[in-house]
């Protein structure tokens, strides 16, 4: 993420270059550091697949400005977000908000675990049982496993 | 033992989902504002720098905000059109003159005609962030009340014209 | 005329891997040795005529043949010769043919390396392989051609994309197609066993040594596509979760699952379907990732110019060989017997364990690549998914992977006890947690987040140290003489666990204590990063081959003495009107110290980016032991044995070393 930093930095040396526009004021490091981190976090609209933090695009230096210009103007970083999204929408949000439509793509990768979880403990706890017809077994649990079985096709097993 | 029929199962979703993904363009954004207000702005005019020209000036009328630059080579495709559209007065055209120069984008109309009963300069493209603006030309369909009601994405062809956005233009000039 | 023997050669080529595709298939099928005995001729003369046909190609590229479409695209008489030659793979037909080139390479190899396969196997794999020649030589001839003729013939070419030029990005696809394309051995393999029926621990000991092989390439390939990003795209990143890299890493997740699904296959005979399953998988992602590629349905920063044809004709190919195999799967797999029996703690259940992990991870890197399409399908609107989710949702999911990963090779087959395992691990663990709490205090500020990557690292490394004690353990006596004896497959997992764990130290260091300053500097200026002082002498305007520079000079001293003089480039290639970053690294193991030319700012001066980057090279240098560990293992004692005895080579090759 800090990777961003400079380029953030980097846009408004540019902008203050070419535009001549002096109307920004410094920000303090926590200001910085939050600058970054929003860049980092929303998309360029006009590139390919790009941040904005990461984007030499025009558009990309615009919305850097007004990221800085809304901080030093003591905008909170969800007011930023807001502001983005209201004239974009949510995709120039690398990070998609939870919602439902996007309730699957945050909880499916806990899901895949639980569920391969829960599957991997009970094939393992009945493969045990069907596995030990390889051991000899006692004429009694011969019965009783020929019992258990019927209905269910023997497995053959190495 | 249909649980091994599950990875095929779960191959064909996706395969659907690929096969529909074929069709679809990813690299355009709809845009949040169709139905709502359009932002509201105050700009001065292109022609004459010191009056200024603002949304609340069209109000009661249906009308096209028209996003364009002098340095944008897509919007020479679209604006013969344009000029057409202005020619039979189908419709009012406000041109807003994205990130532009003034002695640059006046040239501009003098060669290839203008279209735009107003034309305001947005310099700094302050405006055109406002307006979710991510590629020129745009258009914007706004109806009486000053409700988004259709955004056109790059150069408006012919087609798109007939097809989208005049029979919507005739309803919301009915209305 | 060259182009035209290049193109004839394709279609010989196409018609031979049909030949090769059907008839011993069919051979195998009605038990028929003469159709069977077809497969290894047509697999090697199908790899002779493709490498004409890429020869062809290169040849017209290296003599700057403007006539051929794809040449005057993509190349150059500027272009120096090293890059109009690697320009032969750098467009969309060049990469395809680059593709097949490797997969008729494999095919041939194994048609070689199969000397001691029964000739029904043998006759399957290659038909297999036979046939997907034949999609992907089918889809060049159709709708990639990489010899269509430009009438009349361009002047000179549009050069090659100025990223590509690079050493890194010269040898990064091959390897990286090595990789996918091996699969299709590993895929070849499994699809063959389940036609013959004859899915048994045989099967698995003849596709292990191949899968580790392309896997080893895969590492080495998405190893060097992430360095090239990081010196080649000037903002110091190394891994961007973009759809094209998720692409290939996919794959490599998948692939890492087979592997040691394949051991417990080959050792034990569990797990059978399973490992069918990831073996169909990982070559399916492989295409599938070519899908994303080529087929323009997700933007990417690294996609080719895309076509829809070309996307529908890849899309009905996934579904042949994806929707066939596993239609096959569901009809042969529920026949696999079980294998041997195991008890719910053992290595079998960990390494099971740990595929599960490494399935969701992947189908975790999948939802997120293709939830976008997913939604916009739906029309439920259009989002993005990039580098914050992925950050997110791996690192909890590899965690737990990691920690299976130390336990694991500490476990008993068959049967392994949890309080056994914890007496066995302690140490390793008290190392790890003293370590992880130590470094970052060492290094100045804790926090939990630093603690934990390495407190994975050292586990990793101490749980490898552990299991090495234990082999040299006679008794309670330590016998060093037993390390030389231990086997090379033993030593490559180890390297290849330890890889990870570098890994691990790598990424942590670095985004904990990466340093920038992004400055405008003037010439005298200085900049203090990382310990170094930093001076900017100017710069200077030089000449490339085919492009002019601004060269600047920044001295590097460390307490007032000179070490280093560093020459960050700002490039600027005239045909495709762009440019370039080029940045000046100061590679250590320890830490590289990164500078690159913003853009000048007044006369002289420039914003200069400078970056402390601690530990990176860990990052590969970990990847590079991983794919060591791989290639470790290819020359166990039981593979070359196997190879001696098939090729009475001589006695050495046996001989302990």
């Amino acid at each position: 993420m800090k990777r961003m930093i400079a380029s953030v930095l980097f846009s408004w040396a540019v902008a203050t270059g070419v535009a001549g526009a002096n109307d920004q004021k410094e920000l303090d490091a926590v200001g910085k550091a939050r600058a970054v981190a929003l860049a980092a976090e929303l998309r360029c609209l006009v590139c390919q697949n790009q941040t904005i933090a990461d984007s030499h695009a025009e558009l990309a230096v615009d919305l850097r400005r007004q990221i800085h210009v809304q901080i030093a103007g003591g905008k909170s970083d969800a007011e930023i977000v807001d502001f983005m999204v209201t004239r974009y929408g949510d995709f120039v949000l690398y990070r998609p908000p939870f919602k439902a439509t996007t309730a699957f793509l945050w909880l499916g990768p806990a899901l895949f675990v639980l569920v391969g979880v829960i599957v991997l403990l009970r094939f393992l706890r009945t493969r045990r049982t069907r596995a030990q017809s390889d051991v000899p077994l006692t004429e009694a649990q011969r019965k009783m496993a020929a019992e258990l079985l019927a209905g269910a096709t023997p497995r053959e097993s190495q | 033992m249909t649980k091994f029929l599950l990875p095929l199962g779960g191959f064909i979703a996706i395969f659907a989902f690929l096969f529909i993904g074929l069709g679809l363009n990813p690299r355009e954004v709809p845009s949040p504002f169709i139905g709502k207000a359009a932002p509201t702005f105050e700009l001065g005019n292109l022609h004459r720098p010191d009056s200024r020209f603002g949304t609340q000036d069209m109000a009661g009328k249906v009308w096209l905000l028209n996003v364009w630059a002098s340095w944008c080579v897509a919007c020479r495709d679209e604006h013969p059109l344009l000029v057409d559209l202005a020619k039979q007065d189908t419709i009012p055209i406000v041109g807003l003159n994205y990130k532009d120069k003034q002695d640059q984008a006046l040239a501009w109309l003098k060669q290839f005609g203008n279209p735009y009963r107003v034309a305001v300069m947005d310099a700094d493209g302050r405006i055109g962030i406002d307006f979710g603006v991510y590629g020129v030309p745009e258009t914007f369909l706004i109806d009486k009340k000053g409700i988004i009601r259709f955004k056109h994405i790059g150069p408006i062809t012919k087609k798109a014209w007939e097809e989208k956005m005049l029979p919507l233009v005739r309803e919301l000039q009915k209305s | 005329m060259i182009p035209e023997i290049g193109q004839f050669a394709l279609i010989l080529a196409l018609l031979l891997s049909i030949v090769q595709g059907v008839l011993p298939l069919a051979g195998a099928a009605r038990g028929n040795p003469v159709w069977m005995g077809v497969a290894r001729p047509a697999s090697r003369g199908q790899f002779l005529f493709v490498a004409l046909a890429f020869g062809c190609l290169a040849y017209s590229f290296v003599t700057n043949d403007f006539s051929v479409l794809n040449v005057a695209n993509n190349s150059n008489s500027g272009l120096p010769v090293p890059y109009r030659f690697a320009a032969t793979w750098g467009s969309h037909e060049g990469s395809m043919l680059l593709w097949v080139f490797m997969l008729t390479g494999w095919s041939a190899a194994v048609s070689i390396a199969s000397r001691s396969l029964p000739e029904e196997m043998v006759a399957r794999v290659l038909g297999v392989m036979g046939l997907i020649g034949t999609g992907f030589l089918l889809f060049m001839l159709l709708t990639s051609n990489p010899f269509d003729r430009l009438f009349p013939a361009a002047q000179d070419g549009r050069d090659m994309n100025p990223l590509l030029q690079d050493p890194g990005m010269v040898i990064h696809p091959p390897m990286l197609y090595m990789g996918y394309v091996g699969f299709s051995v590993a895929f070849s393999f499994a699809i063959a066993a389940l036609l013959g029926g004859k899915l048994d621990s045989t099967w698995a000991r003849w596709s292990r040594p191949w899968t580790t092989l392309a896997w080893c390439f895969l590492t080495i390939g998405i190893m060097l596509g992430s360095w090239w990003a990081y010196y080649e795209l000037g903002w110091g990143g190394w891994w961007f979760w973009d759809p094209v890299e998720n692409a290939s890493f996919m794959p490599w997740i998948v692939g890492t699952a087979l592997i040691h699904s394949l051991a417990v296959t080959e050792r034990r005979g569990a797990f059978k379907s399973w490992t069918v399953l990831l073996a169909i998988t990982a070559f399916s992602l492989s295409l599938l990732g070519t899908f994303l590629v080529r087929s323009g349905v997700l933007t990417s920063v690294h996609a080719f110019a895309t076509d829809p044809k070309r996307g529908v004709f890849i899309l009905i190919f996934l579904a042949i060989v994806t929707g066939g195999s596993l239609v096959l799967f569901a009809v042969r797999a529920p026949k696999v017997g079980l294998g041997g029996k195991f008890e719910i703690v053992s290595r079998e259940s960990l390494l099971l364990g740990n595929n599960v992990l490494l399935a969701a991870a992947c189908g975790s890197v999948l939802l997120g690549t293709l939830y976008p399409l997913f939604l916009d399908a739906l029309q439920l609107g259009k989002i993005s998914v990039g580098p914050p989710y992925f950050d997110s949702v791996f690192a909890p999911l590899m965690a737990p992977a990691i920690f299976l990963m130390g336990v694991g090779p500490l476990a008993r087959w068959k049967e392994a006890r949890i309080p056994d395992l914890a007496m066995r691990l302690r140490w390793a663990a008290v190392i790890a947690v003293v370590s992880a709490i130590l470094v970052p205090l060492i290094a100045g500020e804790w926090t939990l987040m630093k603690s934990f990557g390495y407190l994975l690292a050292f586990w990793v490394f101490a749980a490898s140290l552990t299991s090495i004690r234990e082999r040299l353990l006679v008794g309670t006596q330590l016998e060093w003489s037993r390390l030389g004896q231990l086997p090379r497959g033993y030593w490559g997992m180890i390297a290849a666990h330890v890889g990870i764990g570098v890994f691990i130290i790598g990424v942590t260091t670095v985004k904990s204590y990466e340093v920038e300053r992004d400055v405008r500097m003037d010439i005298g200026d200085t900049v203090a990063v990382g310990g170094y002082d930093l001076k900017f002498e100017g710069t200077e305007e030089v000449a490339g081959p085919n492009y002019s520079a601004a060269r600047g000079t920044v001295v590097v001293s460390r307490n007032g003495k000179a070490v280093r003089t560093l020459h960050p480039e700002k490039r600027f290639y005239p045909v495709q009107q762009s440019t370039m970053t080029e940045a000046a690294i100061d590679s250590g193991l320890f830490g590289d110290l990164y500078v690159s030319l913003g853009e000048p700012v007044g006369d002289r001066a420039w914003s200069v980016r400078v970056y402390s980057k601690p530990f990176i090279t860990w990052i590969w240098g970990g990847c590079v032991l991983m794919a060591l560990g791989g290639f470790l293992a290819l020359t166990d004692r039981r593979y070359r044995a196997s190879l001696a005895q098939r090729s009475a080579l001589p006695a050495h090759a046996a001989s302990p070393s």
